[in-house]
């Protein structure tokens, strides 16, 4: 029995100006065939208007167990917000 | 992830995903046979989004670590269960309604709750489930209004229809919570948020009305108001008859799994032909 199809990551562009997102996998042999089980499976109503699909192998991501090694550092430089600077009430548009 | 609650999971959602997809033939079974265009492409829609399903339903399972195929493996060599409803057979057009109305309504019953469990692939894919299948229930309600202002031969179909698929549909909630071996520990996980009872009375109680203002009358003598818990009492369900339908006596279970496997080997061609144009594909994207 052959194995399973390589998986295929879905982005779907809900409409022009927004960007694609992630909504879920496909199995498929390759590209082409990819975007076609794409369309049928997730845009049936009018979800969008363009569609990327991208081979699940090919996503790198960060390692959960190591989260807070890799976002702790962010989170102690609360001065990269703008409420972190008080201003007087009386100085406008700023 | 604990074990344990993998497995639970694991099991839930690819018997989920595998009710979807045997949950195409009862109605499949009626698309070149429906009454109008109208009706068949409605029917060839809502099949295909169970199709959709499914495929929503396998590709979060996998994240869990089983692979589609050993899912697939386990539908066909019987191993993995799916809803019993689908054992039953779809004998006259009006159980195309009953379906649509009860068994898609009582799935729903089932999915909001699951849009808040605690595995987020598996709500996921929920919420668009239950986006989807709430056309399903219209149009299967919209099938039998019709019916029930027709002649007086279409209306005796649809209660027909009605008196077969009732208690069926009451079942797919589940033995009673006392008899549900994996309620307790599916709520402590929270992938279950509410009980197969809790959910078997919302349904009795909404259901009831809409078959009363269509002059459907529910088949079960014992069935009254019950002011003082707000709801339906209702009459003991056939528990004999859902087990026998449990292990693989359902009136067509045998034909279903035929249907399944015969599908699965008859359109291998088909795997194989895309398999070999992705080779050819791939060769000469190399010798480029």
């Amino acid at each position: 029995m052959p194995k399973d199809w390589p998986l295929w990551e879905v982005f779907v562009r809900s409409k022009g100006g927004l960007s694609h997102r992630h909504v879920g996998s496909v199995h498929a042999p390759d590209p082409e065939i990819a975007l076609r089980h794409a369309r049928d499976t997730y845009t049936r109503r009018m979800e969008g208007v363009s569609l990327w699909v991208v081979p699940s192998a090919s996503i790198i991501a960060s390692d959960p167990s190591e989260d807070a090694a890799m976002f702790d550092p962010a989170e102690d430089k609360i001065y990269r917000h703008p409420t972190f600077y008080n201003i007087p009430d009386h100085i406008k548009h700023i | 992830m604990p074990d344990a609650y993998r497995r639970t999971l694991t099991r839930q959602m690819s018997q989920h995903a595998h009710s979807e997809i045997v949950g195409m033939l009862p109605e499949g079974n009626w698309i070149g046979r429906a009454p109008s265009l109208r009706r068949k492409a409605i029917l060839l829609a809502k099949v295909q989004d169970e199709a959709g399903h499914g495929l929503y339903l396998y590709s979060a399972a996998e994240t869990l670590g089983t692979s589609r195929e050993e899912m697939i493996e386990a539908l066909h060599s019987g191993k993995a269960k799916y809803s019993t409803i689908f054992n039953y057979p779809t004998v006259t057009w009006a159980d195309i309604g009953a379906i649509g109305w009860l068994v898609d309504g009582a799935a729903i019953m089932n999915q909001v709750p699951l849009q808040r469990t605690s595995y987020g692939p598996y709500a996921r894919a929920m919420v668009r489930v239950c986006k989807e299948e709430s056309f399903h229930q219209r149009q299967g309600y919209e099938i039998m209004m019709h019916l029930c202002s027709g002649t007086h031969e279409q209306k005796r179909m649809a209660q027909d229809a009605f008196n077969r698929w009732w208690w069926p549909s009451l079942m797919m909630f589940g033995p009673p919570d006392e008899n549900s071996p994996n309620t307790a520990q599916s709520m402590r996980w929270r992938i279950k948020r509410e009980t197969n009872d809790e959910l078997r009375q919302k349904f009795v109680d909404i259901t009831v009305p809409q078959a009363e203002a269509i002059g459907l009358t529910i088949p079960d003598p014992a069935l009254a108001w019950n002011e003082a818990k707000g709801g339906y009492d209702f009459g003991e369900i056939d528990w004999e008859e859902f087990y026998a339908v449990v292990r693989g006596e359902g009136p067509v279970a045998k034909e279903r799994m035929k249907a399944r496997r015969d599908a699965w080997e008859q359109n291998a061609w088909v795997r194989e032909a895309a398999d070999a144009y992705a080779a050819k594909r791939a060769e000469k994207r190399r010798a480029a």
